[in-house]
């Protein structure tokens, strides 16, 4: 996947700023990531190789260090990124089903984008929210006790806000 | 300093030593894996990710691994108890469960450090089964190819290729059991920086990593009756080779190699010491040229092709510094095909020329596409010290009983500025020689520079040639390089010529040669026999080999003029990789 410098010029424009202020070295391959990460939604090969260069590092080391972490991702996620809490607590009061509901519904697996760019279903382990086991976020938003049952109503829900952002 | 027990003997060891380091010092053996330090070249690995060096703190009755644990006053270690040993031998048969069992069919077979120490520990059954990695191989390079599913992640290659050499191209990707060792992206090795030097495989305790096999297409071009199938040997095969057939390092065994040679079916034997020669003439009057002409100093030279593109890679900004002249192998192909053929009334399409060198980036530099006359490759192939010991055994030579014999005629003559080509610091030795010798007009004078020769990284000199003062650089390793262009890019330092090679040692060092295991005492006794062999040469001086003299008289005209142009020099553009 190919970073659209012409949509994304001004996260560009930042993105560089920010890397001036980082000192070279690997120590901010990590600080470097997660602005990356935070700016793109994921981590661009092309911002990888301006990221080497001004840090004064391989890029294969930086990387090497994005494929180690969870919280970076190598491909750009969906404009509504689906987390599902697999931690023990969530696991025990039916989160496993959740996500399978979850997959069926948007048919997609765990870990994929929609071919349409607007889901992500990622799992996660324990978001420290285990009294309102099961749970699961959207692009950040917690929602607890999911059920079943409620799973197309949340998705129904993002799509109105969709609309209402429209009108 | 500490003092403590090591299986009842007493060691007194300085603060900062690990057990591992004290063991040794009273002869301990520990066996170690992904632990590997070479001093000489400031390489050292201890990432403690093996534990195959698990021995027992007899007070606390812990395993520890040897290699990172720092020794404690009053320590008690013993090495030898049965946790210890059974220890160390389940951590290999973990590290096994997850290895092909395919030792027979594997390159390393025999060299391999794993295979060793399962032989050595006691192991005689896959205890443990489970999942395997399954990744495909990667031969996308024509010099180095990466079988992932050998890798024992002890991240030797990585140091190697990171830290030491500066190159960059490989790094532990993923985590867990899905960890690999790869390049950014999953990118194909052409597209990386790597720069095929090949130290990473020399290092590897494993088969992950090896040189692609071009022995049986060699077997192919041999059994054709319509090809004439030349050979060259590099000076550094020659010091070298020998180990692989049980002779002490260092062993000159130029003659035997000759004779092995025709034994296998070459129709020539000749030398690449003689393309050094032809090498220095270029070199040498490239160098003048650009002193009396206020051309672009320093001259770099440009025979290592690790070295060349390291910096068509990532010194974009210094491509017009280094030689135009190709490498001695390439303009021996050149010449071979054209001159050669002439004078053996030989289609040059029917010549092959094979090339047996030290070094695994030849491979990769053979397949350049600009170094070739009219389409036809100068050199078609490519083969490694160790290609060729397989060879020679696999033909059933008995290579100890072999006569001596000599190289055939035409292109087979060297001198002894010819044979330094194969250690660090020869080449410029070698240049300085013949500049000298034209500059001065003085033909017996043979400079030598002893402060050239041996593993620093970067040696520095400086010499009085008819009254102007010339400073020299010598570079080995690519990381020592670097810091020398860094510093030449800032204004830093000042030189009139700097020699670059990429592996340590320069070509004895290669990554083609056989195996050294870390061992650094191997390369200084093939070093001492290359400069043993200069010094019992009749002519030292590249110009006055005969040969030379008559392949310019006859066919070349000037050094460094058009037909030179044509055939022995070529370009250097920048690679775009990542």
């Amino acid at each position: 996947m190919n970073l659209d410098f012409e949509k994304n010029a001004e996260q560009v424009a930042s993105y560089l700023v920010f890397l001036k202020t980082l000192e070279p070295g690997t120590g901010s391959i990590i600080p470097a990531l997660q602005d990356m990460q935070s700016r793109f939604g994921y981590i661009p090969m092309e911002m990888v190789q301006e990221t080497a260069e001004a840090l004064k590092v391989f890029s294969s080391q930086i990387y090497g260090v994005a494929t180690f972490y969870a919280q970076f991702s190598m491909e750009p996620k969906g404009k509504w990124r689906f987390d599902v809490c697999l931690g023990t607590a969530c696991y025990v009061k039916g989160a496993g089903d959740i996500l399978k509901k979850l997959e069926d519904i948007l048919q997609i697996k765990s870990g994929e984008t929609s071919a349409d760019g607007l889901y992500t279903i990622e799992s996660c382990r324990c978001i420290g929210a285990c009294g309102l086991a099961p749970v699961m976020t959207v692009n950040g938003k917690v929602y607890g006790k999911v059920k079943e049952d409620d799973i197309e109503l949340i998705i129904a829900s993002l799509k109105e806000d969709e609309d209402d952002n429209v009108e | 300093m500490k003092r403590l027990r090591i299986n009842g003997h007493e060691v007194t060891v300085k603060d900062d030593a690990t057990i591992l380091d004290a063991a040794r010092q009273i002869n301990i053996d520990i066996p170690t894996l992904c632990h590997l330090k070479i001093e000489e070249i400031g390489y050292d690995n201890k990432p403690g990710s093996c534990r195959v060096c698990i021995v027992e703190n007899a007070d606390t009755g812990r395993l520890v691994p040897a290699c990172v644990t720092p020794v404690e006053e009053g320590m008690n270690i013993n090495t030898e108890s049965i946790q210890a040993v059974r220890a160390r031998r389940t951590n290999v048969e973990l590290l096994l469960s997850d290895h092909p069992n395919a030792c027979l069919t594997c390159a390393k077979n025999t060299k391999c450090d794993l295979q060793k120490l399962a032989h050595d520990l006691g192991v005689r059954e896959m205890k443990y089964g489970g999942e395997q990695s399954d990744y495909s191989i990667d031969k996308g390079s024509k010099s180095i190819v990466r079988d992932a599913n050998k890798c024992i992640l002890c991240n030797r290659c990585e140091t190697m290729c990171t830290e030491v050499q500066t190159v960059g191209a490989l790094s532990m990707v993923g985590r867990g059991f899905e960890s690999y060792v790869g390049s950014a992206y999953h990118l194909p090795m052409n597209d990386t920086t790597c720069t095929f030097c090949g130290q990473c495989l020399s290092i590897c305790p494993t088969g992950a990593l090896t040189e692609e096999d071009n022995t049986e297409e060699l077997w192919e071009y041999l059994a054709d009756p319509k090809k004439f199938v030349i050979v060259q040997t590099a000076p550094a095969v020659r010091v070298a080779l020998g180990e692989e057939f049980g002779l002490p390092a260092g062993t000159d065994v130029t003659g035997k190699m000759v004779s092995a040679l025709r034994v296998m079916g070459f129709d020539r034997v000749f030398d690449t010491n003689y393309a050094a020669d032809l090498t220095i003439m270029e070199e040498a009057s490239e160098f003048i040229d650009r002193v009396e002409n206020d051309g672009k100093l320093p001259i770099l030279t440009s025979c290592c092709p690790g070295w060349v593109r390291f910096f068509e890679t990532q010194f974009h900004d210094m491509l017009d510094i280094p030689s135009s002249a190709k490498s001695p192998h390439e303009m021996f192909g050149a010449v071979a095909k054209t001159y050669l053929a002439k004078q053996m009334d030989i289609d040059p399409k029917d010549i092959v020329c094979v090339s047996i060198m030290p070094c695994v980036a030849k491979k990769y530099e053979a397949s350049r596409m600009e170094l070739s006359v009219d389409g036809n490759p100068d050199v078609d192939l490519v083969i490694t010290t160790r290609e060729l010991a397989r060879l020679i055994k696999e033909s059933g030579i008995h290579f100890t009983h072999l006569p001596e014999e000599y190289f055939d005629n035409l292109m087979g003559e060297s001198t002894g500025a010819g044979a330094i080509f194969g250690a660090t610091g020869g080449v410029i030795e070698a240049t300085l020689r013949t500049a000298h010798s034209w500059l001065t007009g003085d033909d017996l004078t043979v400079v030598e520079f002893r402060e050239l020769q041996g593993f620093t990284g970067v040696k520095e000199t400086s010499v009085d040639i008819a009254g102007r003062e010339f400073k020299i650089a010598v570079c080995n390793g690519l990381g020592n390089t670097r810091k020398v262009l860094e510093a030449l890019r800032d204004g830093d330092v000042y030189y009139d010529a700097i020699e670059v090679m990429a592996c340590p040692g320069g070509c004895i060092g290669g990554a083609g040669q056989p195996y050294h295991h870390g061992d650094m005492s191997i390369l200084t006794k093939r070093t001492e026999t290359i400069h043993k062999i200069d010094r019992q040469s009749e002519i030292r001086l590249s110009h006055e080999n005969p040969m030379i003299k008559k392949l310019y008289a006859e066919f070349l005209g000037e050094p460094y003029g058009e037909k030179a142009h044509e055939l022995l020099h070529t370009y250097h553009k920048a690679k775009p990789t990542r």
